[in-house]
Protein backbone atom coordinates (compact mmCIF):
# COMPACT_ATOMS: atom_id res chain seq x y z
CA UNK A 1 0.00 0.00 0.00
CA UNK A 2 1.25 3.56 -1.26
CA UNK A 3 -0.07 6.99 -0.91
CA UNK A 4 -0.36 9.14 -3.54
CA UNK A 5 2.08 12.73 -3.24
CA UNK A 6 -1.08 14.34 -3.18
CA UNK A 7 -2.09 12.55 0.03
CA UNK A 8 1.35 12.47 1.61
CA UNK A 9 1.29 16.62 0.75
CA UNK A 10 -2.21 16.84 2.32
CA UNK A 11 -1.01 14.45 5.33
CA UNK A 12 2.21 16.57 5.83
CA UNK A 13 0.56 19.97 5.19
CA UNK A 14 -2.83 19.20 6.73
CA UNK A 15 -5.55 22.47 5.41
CA UNK A 16 -8.02 24.26 7.19
CA UNK A 17 -6.66 21.91 10.87
CA UNK A 18 -8.45 23.93 13.92
CA UNK A 19 -11.53 24.98 14.92
CA UNK A 20 -14.16 27.70 14.36
CA UNK A 21 -15.45 28.85 18.33
CA UNK A 22 -18.60 30.81 16.54
CA UNK A 23 -19.18 28.10 13.60
CA UNK A 24 -22.47 28.04 12.17
CA UNK A 25 -22.17 24.49 11.94
CA UNK A 26 -20.50 21.50 13.32
CA UNK A 27 -20.29 17.40 12.09
CA UNK A 28 -18.85 14.68 13.42
CA UNK A 29 -18.78 11.20 11.84
CA UNK A 30 -16.82 8.22 12.60
CA UNK A 31 -15.97 6.84 15.70
CA UNK A 32 -12.92 5.52 17.87
CA UNK A 33 -13.66 1.94 18.09
CA UNK A 34 -12.83 1.92 14.07
CA UNK A 35 -9.75 4.17 14.44
CA UNK A 36 -11.08 7.24 13.01
CA UNK A 37 -13.34 10.30 13.81
CA UNK A 38 -13.70 13.49 11.61
CA UNK A 39 -14.83 16.68 12.93
CA UNK A 40 -15.94 19.70 10.67
CA UNK A 41 -16.59 23.59 10.92
CA UNK A 42 -18.07 25.62 9.08
CA UNK A 43 -18.54 29.30 8.73
CA UNK A 44 -21.64 30.34 6.50
CA UNK A 45 -22.36 33.54 5.06
CA UNK A 46 -25.52 33.72 3.11
CA UNK A 47 -25.04 31.27 0.68
CA UNK A 48 -21.26 30.83 0.98
CA UNK A 49 -19.43 28.83 2.97
CA UNK A 50 -16.59 31.28 4.26
CA UNK A 51 -14.19 29.68 6.07
CA UNK A 52 -14.14 25.35 6.92
CA UNK A 53 -11.87 23.69 10.14
CA UNK A 54 -11.34 20.41 10.59
CA UNK A 55 -9.98 18.55 13.48
CA UNK A 56 -9.26 14.44 12.54
CA UNK A 57 -8.53 11.50 14.34
CA UNK A 58 -7.48 8.88 11.91
CA UNK A 59 -4.70 7.54 9.88
CA UNK A 60 -2.93 9.38 7.27
CA UNK A 61 -5.78 8.78 4.60
CA UNK A 62 -8.15 10.40 7.01
CA UNK A 63 -5.96 13.47 7.63
CA UNK A 64 -5.73 13.82 3.87
CA UNK A 65 -9.02 13.38 3.03
CA UNK A 66 -10.01 15.79 5.55
CA UNK A 67 -8.06 18.39 4.19
CA UNK A 68 -9.26 17.88 0.99
CA UNK A 69 -12.70 17.92 1.39
CA UNK A 70 -12.29 21.59 3.22
CA UNK A 71 -10.48 22.52 0.17
CA UNK A 72 -13.15 21.39 -2.14
CA UNK A 73 -15.97 23.49 -0.16
CA UNK A 74 -14.32 26.74 0.75
CA UNK A 75 -15.60 29.32 -0.46
CA UNK A 76 -17.71 27.71 -2.36
CA UNK A 77 -21.80 27.76 -2.00
CA UNK A 78 -24.00 25.45 -0.02
CA UNK A 79 -25.30 23.59 -3.04
CA UNK A 80 -21.96 22.84 -4.72
CA UNK A 81 -20.85 21.26 -1.14
CA UNK A 82 -24.11 19.41 -0.71
CA UNK A 83 -22.75 17.97 -4.26
CA UNK A 84 -19.64 17.19 -2.79
CA UNK A 85 -18.71 13.72 -3.08
CA UNK A 86 -16.37 10.76 -2.03
CA UNK A 87 -15.22 10.40 -5.58
CA UNK A 88 -14.48 13.76 -5.43
CA UNK A 89 -12.12 13.59 -2.63
CA UNK A 90 -10.41 10.47 -4.07
CA UNK A 91 -9.88 12.26 -7.83
CA UNK A 92 -8.94 15.15 -5.95
CA UNK A 93 -5.95 13.42 -4.05
CA UNK A 94 -5.37 11.22 -7.04
CA UNK A 95 -6.61 8.04 -6.06
CA UNK A 96 -6.33 6.05 -2.20
CA UNK A 97 -5.47 2.58 -1.69
CA UNK A 98 -9.10 0.15 -1.83
CA UNK A 99 -8.61 -0.24 2.06
CA UNK A 100 -8.84 3.90 2.72
CA UNK A 101 -11.57 4.48 0.58
CA UNK A 102 -13.87 4.47 3.07
CA UNK A 103 -11.68 7.23 4.49
CA UNK A 104 -13.30 9.28 2.17
CA UNK A 105 -16.79 8.42 2.38
CA UNK A 106 -16.45 9.85 5.79
CA UNK A 107 -15.07 13.12 4.24
CA UNK A 108 -18.16 13.66 2.58
CA UNK A 109 -20.63 12.58 5.68
CA UNK A 110 -18.32 14.77 7.42
CA UNK A 111 -19.38 17.70 5.40
CA UNK A 112 -22.53 16.56 5.26
CA UNK A 113 -23.39 16.58 9.21
CA UNK A 114 -22.06 20.24 9.30
CA UNK A 115 -24.65 21.25 6.49
CA UNK A 116 -27.52 19.51 8.51
CA UNK A 117 -26.16 20.69 11.81
CA UNK A 118 -26.17 24.40 10.35
CA UNK A 119 -29.91 23.78 8.77
CA UNK A 120 -31.39 22.45 11.81
CA UNK A 121 -29.83 25.40 13.67
CA UNK A 122 -31.80 27.45 11.40
CA UNK A 123 -34.74 24.95 12.17
CA UNK A 124 -34.88 23.57 8.70
CA UNK A 125 -34.99 19.79 8.93
CA UNK A 126 -32.08 18.96 7.15
CA UNK A 127 -33.63 15.54 5.86
CA UNK A 128 -35.10 17.24 3.00
CA UNK A 129 -32.25 19.12 1.60
CA UNK A 130 -29.25 16.38 2.70
CA UNK A 131 -31.67 13.31 2.84
CA UNK A 132 -31.12 11.05 5.52
CA UNK A 133 -27.96 10.45 6.96
CA UNK A 134 -25.58 7.94 4.96
CA UNK A 135 -27.65 4.85 4.23
CA UNK A 136 -26.09 4.90 0.42
CA UNK A 137 -22.62 4.23 1.35
CA UNK A 138 -21.95 0.89 2.42
CA UNK A 139 -20.54 1.25 6.13
CA UNK A 140 -17.33 -0.05 6.75
CA UNK A 141 -17.04 -2.98 8.95
CA UNK A 142 -14.89 -2.65 12.34
CA UNK A 143 -14.99 -3.73 15.75
CA UNK A 144 -16.26 -7.42 14.47
CA UNK A 145 -15.23 -10.44 16.88
CA UNK B 1 17.95 15.15 10.49
CA UNK B 2 19.08 11.47 11.74
CA UNK B 3 17.79 8.36 9.80
CA UNK B 4 17.26 5.76 12.70
CA UNK B 5 15.38 2.12 11.74
CA UNK B 6 13.71 1.07 14.44
CA UNK B 7 12.25 -2.43 12.73
CA UNK B 8 14.37 -4.63 13.28
CA UNK B 9 11.24 -7.10 14.75
CA UNK B 10 10.40 -6.48 11.15
CA UNK B 11 13.29 -7.52 9.09
CA UNK B 12 17.04 -6.39 9.66
CA UNK B 13 20.21 -5.20 7.75
CA UNK B 14 22.42 -7.80 6.63
CA UNK B 15 25.83 -7.95 8.80
CA UNK B 16 28.92 -7.41 6.37
CA UNK B 17 30.54 -10.72 8.00
CA UNK B 18 27.34 -13.04 6.87
CA UNK B 19 27.71 -11.54 3.46
CA UNK B 20 31.50 -12.24 3.06
CA UNK B 21 30.58 -15.61 4.57
CA UNK B 22 27.93 -16.20 1.92
CA UNK B 23 29.87 -14.79 -1.07
CA UNK B 24 31.47 -17.55 -2.83
CA UNK B 25 27.98 -19.85 -2.98
CA UNK B 26 26.94 -16.42 -4.77
CA UNK B 27 29.75 -17.02 -6.75
CA UNK B 28 32.24 -19.75 -7.44
CA UNK B 29 30.80 -22.42 -5.92
CA UNK B 30 27.27 -22.34 -7.48
CA UNK B 31 26.95 -25.86 -7.56
CA UNK B 32 23.66 -28.27 -6.31
CA UNK B 33 24.33 -29.57 -3.78
CA UNK B 34 22.71 -33.15 -5.08
CA UNK B 35 25.01 -33.35 -7.71
CA UNK B 36 27.90 -35.67 -6.92
CA UNK B 37 30.83 -33.89 -8.71
CA UNK B 38 32.82 -31.40 -7.09
CA UNK B 39 31.34 -28.10 -6.75
CA UNK B 40 27.97 -29.80 -5.87
CA UNK B 41 30.18 -32.29 -3.03
CA UNK B 42 31.29 -28.76 -1.69
CA UNK B 43 27.99 -26.97 -1.43
CA UNK B 44 26.88 -30.07 0.15
CA UNK B 45 29.40 -29.71 2.48
CA UNK B 46 28.41 -26.36 3.32
CA UNK B 47 24.97 -27.15 3.47
CA UNK B 48 25.82 -29.91 6.50
CA UNK B 49 28.60 -27.69 7.91
CA UNK B 50 26.10 -24.94 8.55
CA UNK B 51 23.11 -27.86 9.80
CA UNK B 52 25.53 -28.67 12.19
CA UNK B 53 26.02 -25.48 13.25
CA UNK B 54 22.92 -24.24 13.80
CA UNK B 55 22.04 -27.70 15.38
CA UNK B 56 24.66 -27.04 18.07
CA UNK B 57 23.61 -23.39 18.92
CA UNK B 58 19.84 -24.38 20.02
CA UNK B 59 21.07 -27.42 21.61
CA UNK B 60 19.87 -30.08 19.26
CA UNK B 61 21.19 -33.81 20.01
CA UNK B 62 21.67 -34.19 16.37
CA UNK B 63 22.54 -32.45 13.36
CA UNK B 64 19.96 -34.41 11.43
CA UNK B 65 17.40 -32.37 13.32
CA UNK B 66 17.34 -29.79 11.45
CA UNK B 67 15.75 -28.90 8.41
CA UNK B 68 16.00 -25.94 5.95
CA UNK B 69 12.88 -23.92 4.44
CA UNK B 70 12.22 -20.84 2.90
CA UNK B 71 12.02 -19.19 6.24
CA UNK B 72 9.37 -18.67 9.70
CA UNK B 73 6.13 -19.03 7.79
CA UNK B 74 7.04 -22.18 5.69
CA UNK B 75 8.76 -23.49 9.19
CA UNK B 76 4.99 -22.79 11.12
CA UNK B 77 3.06 -24.28 8.55
CA UNK B 78 5.52 -27.58 7.85
CA UNK B 79 5.26 -27.87 11.84
CA UNK B 80 1.55 -27.34 12.04
CA UNK B 81 -0.31 -28.90 9.46
CA UNK B 82 2.73 -32.20 9.21
CA UNK B 83 2.01 -32.94 12.77
CA UNK B 84 -1.92 -31.98 12.67
CA UNK B 85 -2.08 -34.14 9.20
CA UNK B 86 0.00 -37.29 10.69
CA UNK B 87 -1.66 -37.69 13.83
CA UNK B 88 -5.12 -37.25 12.68
CA UNK B 89 -5.16 -41.06 12.14
CA UNK B 90 -4.29 -41.52 15.78
CA UNK B 91 -7.73 -39.54 16.19
CA UNK B 92 -5.76 -36.69 17.33
CA UNK B 93 -7.71 -33.94 15.87
CA UNK B 94 -7.27 -31.11 18.77
CA UNK B 95 -4.68 -28.18 18.75
CA UNK B 96 -3.58 -26.06 21.36
CA UNK B 97 -1.99 -22.24 20.67
CA UNK B 98 -2.89 -18.84 21.77
CA UNK B 99 -4.66 -15.65 20.96
CA UNK B 100 -1.62 -13.05 20.25
CA UNK B 101 0.05 -15.78 17.79
CA UNK B 102 2.05 -15.03 14.31
CA UNK B 103 -0.24 -14.78 11.95
CA UNK B 104 1.57 -17.97 10.32
CA UNK B 105 0.48 -19.58 13.06
CA UNK B 106 -3.06 -18.33 13.48
CA UNK B 107 -3.71 -18.64 10.02
CA UNK B 108 -2.64 -22.36 9.28
CA UNK B 109 -4.87 -23.64 12.61
CA UNK B 110 -7.30 -21.69 10.75
CA UNK B 111 -6.95 -23.57 7.39
CA UNK B 112 -6.88 -26.54 10.04
CA UNK B 113 -10.19 -26.15 11.30
CA UNK B 114 -11.46 -26.38 8.21
CA UNK B 115 -10.19 -29.67 8.06
CA UNK B 116 -11.82 -31.30 10.89
CA UNK B 117 -9.61 -30.06 13.70
CA UNK B 118 -10.92 -28.36 17.19
CA UNK B 119 -8.38 -25.49 18.49
CA UNK B 120 -7.57 -24.13 21.75
CA UNK B 121 -6.81 -20.63 22.26
CA UNK B 122 -5.42 -19.90 25.42
CA UNK B 123 -5.47 -16.43 26.81
CA UNK B 124 -2.75 -14.01 26.87
CA UNK B 125 -2.87 -12.19 30.04
CA UNK B 126 -2.57 -7.92 30.89
CA UNK B 127 1.25 -8.39 30.66
CA UNK B 128 1.63 -10.21 27.37
CA UNK B 129 2.52 -13.79 28.59
CA UNK B 130 0.42 -17.27 28.55
CA UNK B 131 -0.08 -18.90 31.76
CA UNK B 132 1.48 -22.91 31.45
CA UNK B 133 -1.34 -23.66 33.85
CA UNK B 134 -3.97 -22.80 30.94
CA UNK B 135 -1.97 -24.80 28.69
CA UNK B 136 -2.06 -27.96 31.17
CA UNK B 137 -5.84 -27.98 31.36
CA UNK B 138 -6.68 -27.35 27.89
CA UNK B 139 -4.70 -30.61 26.78
CA UNK B 140 -7.14 -33.24 26.50
CA UNK B 141 -6.32 -37.39 25.37
CA UNK B 142 -7.20 -36.04 21.72
CA UNK B 143 -4.52 -32.97 21.70
CA UNK B 144 -2.14 -33.35 18.52
CA UNK B 145 -0.07 -30.19 19.31
CA UNK B 146 0.72 -27.19 21.42
CA UNK B 147 2.19 -24.20 19.28
CA UNK B 148 2.75 -21.44 21.82
CA UNK B 149 5.37 -18.59 19.92
CA UNK B 150 8.65 -18.16 21.83
CA UNK B 151 8.42 -14.52 21.89
CA UNK B 152 5.37 -11.86 20.11
CA UNK B 153 6.34 -10.28 17.19
CA UNK B 154 4.66 -6.87 18.04
CA UNK B 155 5.25 -6.43 22.18
CA UNK B 156 8.36 -8.97 22.59
CA UNK B 157 7.07 -10.66 25.97
CA UNK B 158 9.07 -13.92 26.26
CA UNK B 159 6.71 -16.60 26.90
CA UNK B 160 7.39 -19.84 30.08
CA UNK B 161 8.76 -22.02 27.29
CA UNK B 162 10.79 -24.00 29.56
CA UNK B 163 7.69 -24.93 31.55
CA UNK B 164 5.13 -25.28 28.75
CA UNK B 165 7.77 -27.62 27.59
CA UNK B 166 7.87 -29.58 30.96
CA UNK B 167 3.80 -30.05 30.97
CA UNK B 168 3.77 -30.82 27.20
CA UNK B 169 6.45 -33.82 27.30
CA UNK B 170 4.47 -35.19 30.61
CA UNK B 171 1.37 -35.26 29.06
CA UNK B 172 2.98 -36.73 26.07
CA UNK B 173 1.59 -33.89 23.61
CA UNK B 174 4.24 -32.48 20.85
CA UNK B 175 5.31 -28.71 21.80
CA UNK B 176 5.77 -26.56 18.73
CA UNK B 177 7.75 -23.14 19.58
CA UNK B 178 7.86 -19.85 16.78
CA UNK B 179 11.13 -18.84 17.50
CA UNK B 180 11.75 -16.27 14.86
CA UNK B 181 11.95 -12.91 17.06
CA UNK B 182 13.53 -15.07 19.87
CA UNK B 183 16.41 -16.55 18.16
CA UNK B 184 19.95 -14.78 19.37
CA UNK B 185 17.63 -12.89 21.75
CA UNK B 186 17.20 -15.62 24.49
CA UNK B 187 19.16 -18.68 25.09
CA UNK B 188 17.53 -21.40 23.58
CA UNK B 189 17.86 -25.08 24.31
CA UNK B 190 15.54 -27.50 22.82
CA UNK B 191 16.63 -30.38 25.33
CA UNK B 192 16.85 -28.38 28.16
CA UNK B 193 13.29 -26.50 27.07
CA UNK B 194 11.63 -29.69 26.15
CA UNK B 195 10.59 -28.31 22.38
CA UNK B 196 9.76 -30.69 19.61
CA UNK B 197 9.84 -28.40 16.89
CA UNK B 198 10.99 -24.84 16.77
CA UNK B 199 10.57 -22.62 13.70
CA UNK B 200 13.54 -20.65 12.70
CA UNK B 201 14.63 -17.58 10.20
CA UNK B 202 17.64 -16.10 9.63
CA UNK B 203 16.74 -12.64 8.26
CA UNK B 204 15.75 -11.60 11.95
CA UNK B 205 19.23 -12.06 13.00
CA UNK B 206 21.16 -10.17 10.36
CA UNK B 207 20.91 -13.24 8.04
CA UNK B 208 19.64 -13.22 4.55
CA UNK B 209 15.82 -13.05 3.44
CA UNK B 210 14.57 -16.67 2.27
CA UNK B 211 16.22 -18.72 4.45
CA UNK B 212 14.92 -20.31 7.58
CA UNK B 213 14.97 -23.95 9.32
CA UNK B 214 12.72 -25.97 11.35
CA UNK B 215 14.41 -28.43 14.35
CA UNK B 216 12.41 -31.66 14.43
CA UNK B 217 13.13 -33.70 17.25
CA UNK B 218 14.23 -37.30 16.70
CA UNK B 219 11.02 -39.59 15.98
CA UNK B 220 9.04 -36.67 15.45
CA UNK B 221 7.01 -37.46 11.75
CA UNK B 222 5.18 -34.68 10.32
CA UNK B 223 3.60 -35.13 7.31
CA UNK B 224 5.87 -33.44 4.36
CA UNK B 225 4.61 -30.22 2.74
CA UNK B 226 6.94 -29.93 -0.16
CA UNK B 227 6.93 -32.88 -2.08
CA UNK B 228 9.65 -33.39 -4.81
CA UNK B 229 13.25 -34.32 -5.02
CA UNK B 230 15.03 -36.26 -2.19
CA UNK B 231 16.47 -33.16 -0.40
CA UNK B 232 16.27 -32.92 3.49
CA UNK B 233 16.20 -36.69 3.45
CA UNK B 234 12.82 -36.67 1.72
CA UNK B 235 11.11 -34.36 4.02
CA UNK B 236 11.08 -31.12 2.18
CA UNK B 237 11.89 -30.78 -1.44
CA UNK B 238 13.83 -27.57 -3.26
CA UNK B 239 17.02 -27.33 -4.06
CA UNK B 240 18.97 -26.06 -1.02
CA UNK B 241 19.67 -22.16 -0.96
CA UNK B 242 22.98 -22.71 -0.37
CA UNK B 243 24.05 -19.21 0.59
CA UNK B 244 21.21 -18.05 2.89
CA UNK B 245 21.57 -21.09 4.64
CA UNK B 246 25.64 -20.33 5.37
CA UNK B 247 24.53 -16.67 5.94
CA UNK B 248 21.76 -18.60 8.05
CA UNK B 249 24.54 -20.36 10.12
CA UNK B 250 26.61 -17.37 10.66
CA UNK B 251 24.20 -14.86 11.50
CA UNK B 252 23.04 -17.42 14.29
CA UNK B 253 26.65 -17.55 15.74
CA UNK B 254 26.84 -13.59 15.64
CA UNK B 255 23.79 -13.29 17.21
CA UNK B 256 24.38 -15.49 20.07
CA UNK B 257 27.94 -14.17 20.50
CA UNK B 258 26.39 -11.03 20.97
CA UNK B 259 23.78 -11.69 23.42
CA UNK B 260 25.66 -10.34 26.64
CA UNK B 261 26.16 -7.15 24.68
CA UNK B 262 22.54 -7.08 23.25
CA UNK B 263 20.84 -7.82 26.47
CA UNK B 264 22.93 -5.26 28.15
CA UNK B 265 23.38 -2.32 26.14
CA UNK B 266 19.98 -2.34 23.76
CA UNK B 267 17.96 -3.43 26.92
CA UNK B 268 19.23 -0.20 28.62
CA UNK B 269 18.64 2.13 25.64
CA UNK B 270 15.05 0.78 24.93
CA UNK B 271 14.51 1.33 28.98
CA UNK B 272 15.75 4.97 28.87
CA UNK B 273 13.51 5.50 25.68
CA UNK B 274 10.18 3.93 27.43
CA UNK B 275 11.17 5.97 30.49
CA UNK B 276 11.07 9.28 28.41
CA UNK B 277 7.93 8.09 26.50
CA UNK B 278 6.15 7.22 29.82
CA UNK B 279 6.35 10.91 30.77
CA UNK B 280 3.90 11.85 27.85
CA UNK B 281 0.40 11.81 29.09
CA UNK B 282 -2.00 9.10 28.54
CA UNK B 283 0.57 6.66 27.25
CA UNK B 284 1.52 3.06 27.82
CA UNK B 285 3.66 0.49 27.74
CA UNK B 286 2.25 -2.95 25.99
CA UNK B 287 3.50 -6.07 27.83
CA UNK B 288 5.72 -6.89 30.42
CA UNK B 289 8.62 -4.60 31.08
CA UNK B 290 10.97 -6.96 32.18
CA UNK B 291 10.17 -10.07 30.18
CA UNK B 292 10.86 -8.65 26.94
CA UNK B 293 13.58 -8.93 24.10
CA UNK B 294 15.94 -6.24 24.57
CA UNK B 295 15.33 -4.66 21.53
CA UNK B 296 11.37 -4.09 21.23
CA UNK B 297 9.29 -1.65 22.92
CA UNK B 298 5.28 -1.06 22.03
CA UNK B 299 3.80 1.37 23.31
CA UNK B 300 0.14 3.29 22.77
CA UNK B 301 -0.67 6.74 23.07
CA UNK B 302 -4.40 7.65 23.51
CA UNK B 303 -6.18 9.75 21.22
CA UNK B 304 -4.28 9.15 18.29
CA UNK B 305 -4.22 6.55 15.04
CA UNK B 306 -0.87 4.44 14.76
CA UNK B 307 -0.83 4.85 11.12
CA UNK B 308 -0.73 8.66 11.24
CA UNK B 309 2.13 8.60 13.95
CA UNK B 310 4.22 5.96 11.79
CA UNK B 311 3.69 8.52 8.51
CA UNK B 312 4.97 11.26 10.56
CA UNK B 313 7.80 9.16 12.31
CA UNK B 314 8.99 8.84 8.84
CA UNK B 315 9.20 11.78 8.22
CA UNK B 316 11.74 12.54 10.69
CA UNK B 317 13.99 10.03 9.41
CA UNK B 318 12.72 7.18 12.43
CA UNK B 319 11.42 3.73 10.68
CA UNK B 320 9.02 2.49 12.45
CA UNK B 321 5.89 0.18 12.97
CA UNK B 322 2.88 -0.01 14.08
CA UNK B 323 -0.34 -2.74 15.04
CA UNK B 324 -2.09 -0.50 13.38
CA UNK B 325 -5.22 -1.52 11.50
CA UNK B 326 -4.82 0.82 8.22
CA UNK B 327 -1.50 -0.69 8.15
CA UNK B 328 -2.54 -4.07 7.81
CA UNK B 329 -5.54 -3.76 5.15
CA UNK B 330 -8.34 -4.63 8.05
CA UNK B 331 -9.83 -1.71 10.29
CA UNK B 332 -9.17 -3.98 13.36
CA UNK B 333 -6.72 -3.01 15.59
CA UNK B 334 -3.61 -5.34 16.31
CA UNK B 335 -4.68 -9.09 17.29
CA UNK B 336 -1.87 -9.05 19.80
CA UNK B 337 -3.22 -5.28 21.59
CA UNK B 338 -6.87 -6.69 21.62
CA UNK B 339 -5.68 -10.24 23.53
CA UNK B 340 -3.98 -8.25 25.89
CA UNK B 341 -7.11 -6.48 26.86
CA UNK B 342 -6.94 -3.33 25.33
CA UNK B 343 -10.05 -1.71 24.23
CA UNK B 344 -10.35 -0.92 20.63
CA UNK B 345 -9.83 3.34 20.49
CA UNK B 346 -6.27 2.54 22.88
CA UNK B 347 -5.20 -0.37 20.70
CA UNK B 348 -5.55 2.20 17.06
CA UNK B 349 -2.72 4.26 18.90
CA UNK B 350 -0.11 2.30 19.20
CA UNK B 351 3.79 2.28 17.95
CA UNK B 352 6.47 -0.51 18.07
CA UNK B 353 10.01 0.09 17.78
CA UNK B 354 12.22 -2.68 17.51
CA UNK B 355 15.97 -1.90 17.91
CA UNK B 356 19.19 -3.67 17.01
CA UNK B 357 22.66 -3.46 18.65
CA UNK B 358 24.30 -0.32 16.74
CA UNK B 359 21.45 2.15 18.70
CA UNK B 360 22.99 4.73 20.51
CA UNK B 361 21.71 6.71 23.76
CA UNK B 362 21.98 10.05 21.12
CA UNK B 363 19.78 8.06 18.36
CA UNK B 364 17.50 7.03 21.76
CA UNK B 365 17.25 10.62 22.45
CA UNK B 366 15.97 11.96 19.07
CA UNK B 367 13.47 9.63 18.98
CA UNK B 368 11.66 10.16 22.50
CA UNK B 369 12.30 13.69 21.29
CA UNK B 370 10.41 13.61 17.73
CA UNK B 371 7.31 11.14 19.16
CA UNK B 372 6.79 13.31 22.09
CA UNK B 373 6.47 16.37 19.23
CA UNK B 374 4.19 14.18 16.53
CA UNK B 375 2.17 12.46 19.09
CA UNK B 376 1.44 15.96 20.71
CA UNK B 377 0.92 17.75 16.91
CA UNK B 378 -1.70 14.68 16.76
CA UNK B 379 -3.32 15.40 19.59
CA UNK B 380 -4.08 18.66 18.93
CA UNK B 381 -5.83 17.90 15.20
CA UNK B 382 -7.60 14.72 17.33
CA UNK B 383 -11.51 15.51 18.30
CA UNK B 384 -10.62 12.10 20.15
CA UNK B 385 -8.26 13.55 22.36
CA UNK B 386 -10.58 16.69 22.63
CA UNK B 387 -13.60 13.96 24.11
CA UNK B 388 -10.63 12.63 26.56
CA UNK B 389 -10.13 16.12 27.44
CA UNK B 390 -13.44 16.79 28.29
CA UNK B 391 -14.37 13.88 30.22
CA UNK B 392 -11.66 14.74 32.11
CA UNK B 393 -12.49 17.89 33.38
CA UNK B 394 -16.39 16.56 33.89
CA UNK B 395 -14.52 13.02 36.12
CA UNK B 396 -13.22 16.29 38.16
Amino acid sequence: MAYSEKVMDHFAHPRNVGEIPDADGVGEVGNSRCGDIMKMYLKIDGDTITDVKFKTFGCGAAIATSSMATELVKGKSIENALQLTNKAVMEALDGLPPVKVHCSVLAEEAIKAALSDYYQRKGIDPTLIIGAPSGEHEEPVCGGE
Amino acid sequence: MMKIYADNAATTALSPAVLEEMMPYLTTVYGNPSSLYETGAIAKEAVETARAKIAALIGAKNASEVYFTSGGSESDNWAIKGVARALKKRGKTHIITSKFEHHAVLHTVHALKKEGFTVTYVDVYENGIVHPEDIEKAITDETALVSIMYANNEIGTVQPIAEIGKICRARGVLFHTDAVQAMGNVPINVEEQNIDLLSMTAHKLHGPKGCGALYIRKGVRPAVLIDGGAQERGMRAGTENVAGIVGFAKALELAIEGMPYRTEHVTKMRNRLIDQLLTIERSRLNGDRERRLPGNLNMCFEGIEGESLLLMLDMNGISSSSGSACTSGSLDPSHVLLAIGLPHEIAHGSMRLSFSDDITEEEIDYIAEKVKYVVDYLRNMSPLWEHIKEQEKEGQ
